[in-house]
């Protein structure tokens, strides 16, 4: 990447520890800011990270998934997005590859993910 | 209009207060030079010429040198003419005077960004002319799938209209696209951050309007 998009980037986005603060594989809790009308609120999403792509550039994005009441649910939250209010890492997993697309295709105790020791 | 040449960087994006991820070009423009200031009297119309990007004095033929040193700076690669620069900056536009990104463009304008498209090469009707194709792969259809279908009735007219769009080269040509927003400066390196796309591969020469 050229050194002047760097630059630009490095202006625009306030230097975030966060994308690098877990990985792939990891258990986080997403806490996302929402507006209705004009309230704000707050919403949390925890779930297994599946992918982090376009690292270390502002249109970094990261994909969380998570079952929900049977349902599997993926979201792509834009990790410079200033709607992020916080990143709570909540278990750190074991695996030996950076996209976990496998998970998709495996249900209950099969899908499980080892704890890092 | 007023106007300026740079060169296309690249592509990033950047987040508004909404939280929202707008895509965004970033142009390296300016400074360019006057190098020759045309009006009513001399010319016919009013116009100024602007030039950018450096070029090595051997690769300069005896005019363009002629020509750069009335305006008293090093030859450059290329120059555009800006009709009609506004009488605003009538102070700031003279024979040799260097025009600067923060003179001509602030935040939140709008401005016409040209560039020279991509060459895509020879191409069918379904690139070069969003054509929808058959849309079925079955039914019949054996190597059709993208084919241009008819292109006219039998003897009457017994010939092809002229336009009829068919395949053939596309891209590789000058375009120019409408009211793009600028959403910041950095006038210590020359750098503008506009949102969309512009025309052009990576360190083509763009000629912004106001």
């Amino acid at each position: 990447m050229s050194d002047l998009i760097k630059f630009v980037e490095a202006q625009n986005s306030p230097k975030k520890e966060d994308s690098s603060l877990f990985s792939p594989g990891d258990t986080i809790n997403v806490h996302y800011k929402i507006k209705e009308g004009s309230k704000e609120r707050i919403q949390q999403f925890q779930g297994v990270v599946l992918q982090i792509k376009n690292r270390n550039s502002s249109g970094e994005t990261f994909t969380v998934r998570k079952i929900s009441n049977g349902i599997a649910v993926e979201r792509i939250f834009p990790s410079g997005s200033p709607n992020i209010d916080k990143i709570e890492v909540m278990r750190r997993g074991k695996v030996r590859r950076a996209k976990l697309y496998y998970l998709r295709d495996l249900k209950g105790k099969a899908a499980r993910i080892k704890d890092k020791i | 209009m007023p106007g300026l040449i740079g060169k296309k960087v690249g592509m990033t994006n950047i987040y508004n207060e909404a939280g929202k991820s707008i895509a965004c070009t970033l142009v390296e423009a300016g400074p360019c030079v006057v190098t020759q200031v045309k009006n009513v009297d001399s010319d016919g119309y009013r116009a100024v010429q602007l030039a950018y990007d450096d070029k090595k004095e051997k690769n300069t033929s005896k005019a363009e040198k002629g020509h750069y040193a009335k305006a008293g700076s090093p030859p450059k690669k290329y120059q555009v003419e800006f009709r009609d620069f506004r009488s605003e900056f009538d102070d700031k536009v003279a024979l040799g005077k260097e025009i600067n990104i923060a003179d001509v463009f602030q935040v939140n304008d709008f401005v016409d960004a040209v560039g020279t498209t991509k060459g895509k090469g020879f191409q069918g009707v379904v690139k070069r002319h969003n054509f929808a194709g058959v849309g079925q792969a079955t039914h019949g259809q054996h190597n059709r799938l993208r084919a241009p279908g008819s292109i006219g009735a039998a003897s009457f007219p017994s010939r092809v209209f002229k336009g009829m769009r068919m395949a053939g080269r596309m891209g590789g040509g000058r375009k120019k696209i409408l009211n793009l927003r600028v959403m910041k400066i950095y006038p210590e390196k020359n750098l503008i951050l506009i949102s969309g796309s512009i025309p052009g591969a990576k360190n083509s020469y763009v000629i912004l309007e106001k």
